[in-house]
């Protein structure tokens, strides 16, 4: 071997090792922060998460250190999210399908649906919140649960639809094929098929969709307002933990304070939960896919 | 010899490249016909004109007919669901449905109401065992196709294409992704169907049309060179690039 490749292998083996620091760092600070992140919760809240914190709403004088729990803000914030999510999920599977199925070779035609989409999925919650603002008053309605829904089914529109569509495009177009080969319709094909195919995406999206529906504060604030009661119709107003979070941590007392720290962390351990769930879903589907 | 599939003036393009020049060609029934040529003749664009796969392509343009049973099947009365139901496919690879062994074959069944309950398993192990494949199966049922084997798979992918009674079977290389002892299988279960079907064969080895080929269809960048009986072509090739390549010279 002569010296110079001998030197250019040298280096390539020192880039390779630089850059292998470099991964396992940014990995490590990723993790680190994550882990940071719980901690906090996990020590500030912990002390103070008892059963009753979660199975009580809130007593006179909760928020100056007073008894009673949370209660309203965990099933408000279920009852959003779930709502949410489904009327979202009604809307968006027609649309995926479309996009996906249909629009196929229209591509020009998909890549402007698709942009549109990647916009509204970038929008700030708090728009949200003011255009599903309007929409309630424009309706006649008032700060309620069925006015948070809406909002949050508008937030999560986006990202269900493109979160499927991305899914769904990476299916193989000769497993498409093999379908349609056998006389079987577009929709024979999207219903049967690829949706069979591509459920664990599917599921993936939904639960990226809720996630983002039950963690947000701004496009509930107006829509759903906040109450100590728990919601018992989709026509008063419904409480949901960012907002329970904001509230006790804006308060001047540490014991109230802390709750904040220990609603953030029931708010943590239902998409934790709820995590957990898909992801068993999604196993029992896996041994069929076609890879 | 009686035609079944007949191709008049047949040109495809994708975007400006002509991929298919005035192709016309009969296709005689209850034979094989093996279209050969060297990769990029157009052999498959031919074939898959044939059950209107084509249009699933972007930039593609048709002008000619394809007449089955005296049917053109690019009149636009005609839809293509019709067309692919008696005209099945097996690929060059095989993709099986995200589903279990006999799901994959009740598929079409189901989609075109041709059976269910107890005729459904009937019907099903009937095609399994046209493809050669109950034996191996039968006590898996309900398991995921995906867990068979590539050579099995295929035969799967056979089955769930007879199952919608074809009159016309189109395979595309059916072969070439499969071992030897896999793909002899197939080769036996196509010279098995024979006698019910018309087949369509795509391949680029000049063995395998010799041993499946009843008649020859020889393609060379996207135009037809010469088409005849199996035998004679084999024996006597009219033309010279037909010659050089079933001596290996071209191809």
């Amino acid at each position: 071997m002569n010296p110079q490749s001998r030197l250019r292998r040298r280096l390539a083996r020192i880039e390779e090792t630089a850059f292998l620091f470099l991964m396992r760092l940014a990995l490590i600070s990723v993790v680190m922060i994550l882990g940071w992140i719980l901690a906090t919760l996990l020590i500030k809240g912990m002390p103070v998460l008892s059963w009753e914190l979660i199975s009580q709403p809130p007593q006179g004088g909760y928020y100056l250190g007073g008894k009673g729990g949370i209660l309203n803000a965990i099933l408000g914030s279920l009852y959003l999210a779930a709502g949410g999510t489904l009327l979202a999920l009604i809307a968006a599977l027609p649309v995926v399908f479309y996009l996906t199925t249909y629009l196929h070779q229209k591509t020009r035609r998909a890549a402007l649906i698709r942009l549109a989409l990647d916009v509204l999925w970038g929008i700030p919650s708090i728009v949200y919140g003011v255009f599903g603002f309007l929409i309630m008053l424009s309706l006649g309605l008032r700060a309620s649960l069925l006015a948070g829904i809406i909002t949050l089914a508008f937030l999560e529109l986006p990202i269900l639809i493109r979160g499927m569509d991305e899914f769904i495009r990476t299916t193989p177009e000769e497993l498409v094929q093999s379908s349609l080969a056998v006389g079987a319709t577009p929709l024979d094909t999207t219903l049967k098929v690829i949706s069979r195919q591509t459920l664990p995406g599917l599921i993936t999206a939904v639960l990226l969709a809720f996630g983002r529906g039950i963690g947000d504060a701004a496009s509930v604030l107006f829509t759903a307002g906040y109450t100590d009661h728990l919601p018992t119709s989709l026509f008063e107003p419904a409480a949901s933990l960012p907002l329970a979070v904001f509230f006790q941590l804006g308060t001047p007392f540490p014991a109230v304070q802390q709750r904040a720290y220990a609603s953030a962390l029931v708010l943590t351990i239902i998409i934790l939960v709820i995590s957990f769930i898909s992801r068993w879903l999604i196993s029992r589907f896996n041994k069929y896919l076609v890879r | 010899m009686a035609e079944c599939i007949s191709i008049r003036n047949f040109n495809v393009a994708f975007g400006n490249t002509l991929v298919l020049k005035n192709i016309h060609l009969d296709i005689p029934c209850g034979q094989i016909t093996a279209i050969m040529g060297p990769s990029g003749c157009g052999k498959t664009t031919l074939l898959r004109s044939i059950n209107r796969f084509l249009e699933l392509s972007d930039h593609v343009t048709i002008k000619g007919e394809i007449l089955i049973d005296g049917q053109n099947i690019y009149d636009p009365q005609v839809d293509p669901i019709d067309i692919r139901s008696k005209v099945g496919l097996l690929a060059q690879r095989p993709f099986s449905l995200p589903m279990s062994i006999i799901d994959n074959v009740a598929y079409g069944l189901r989609i075109h109401g041709m059976a269910d309950g107890k005729d459904l398993h009937r019907a099903v192990r009937h095609y399994l065992e046209m493809a050669g494949l109950w034996e191996e199966v039968k006590d898996r049922l309900r398991e995921p196709a995906v867990r068979l084997s590539i050579g099995q798979q295929q035969r799967l992918c056979l089955a769930r294409g007879l199952a919608v009674e074809p009159e016309i079977i189109l395979a595309d290389e059916p072969t070439s992704a499969l071992d030897p002892i896999s793909a002899q299988n197939i080769e036996q279960r196509l010279l098995e169907l024979r006698e019910k079907y018309t087949i369509v064969l795509v391949t680029h080895t000049v063995r395998q049309a010799r041993r499946l080929a009843d008649y020859l269809v020889f393609m060379y960048l996207g135009e037809m060179v010469e088409c005849g009986e199996a035998s004679a072509i084999f024996s006597n090739p009219q033309h010279e690039l037909t010659r050089a390549y079933l001596h290996g010279a071209i191809g």
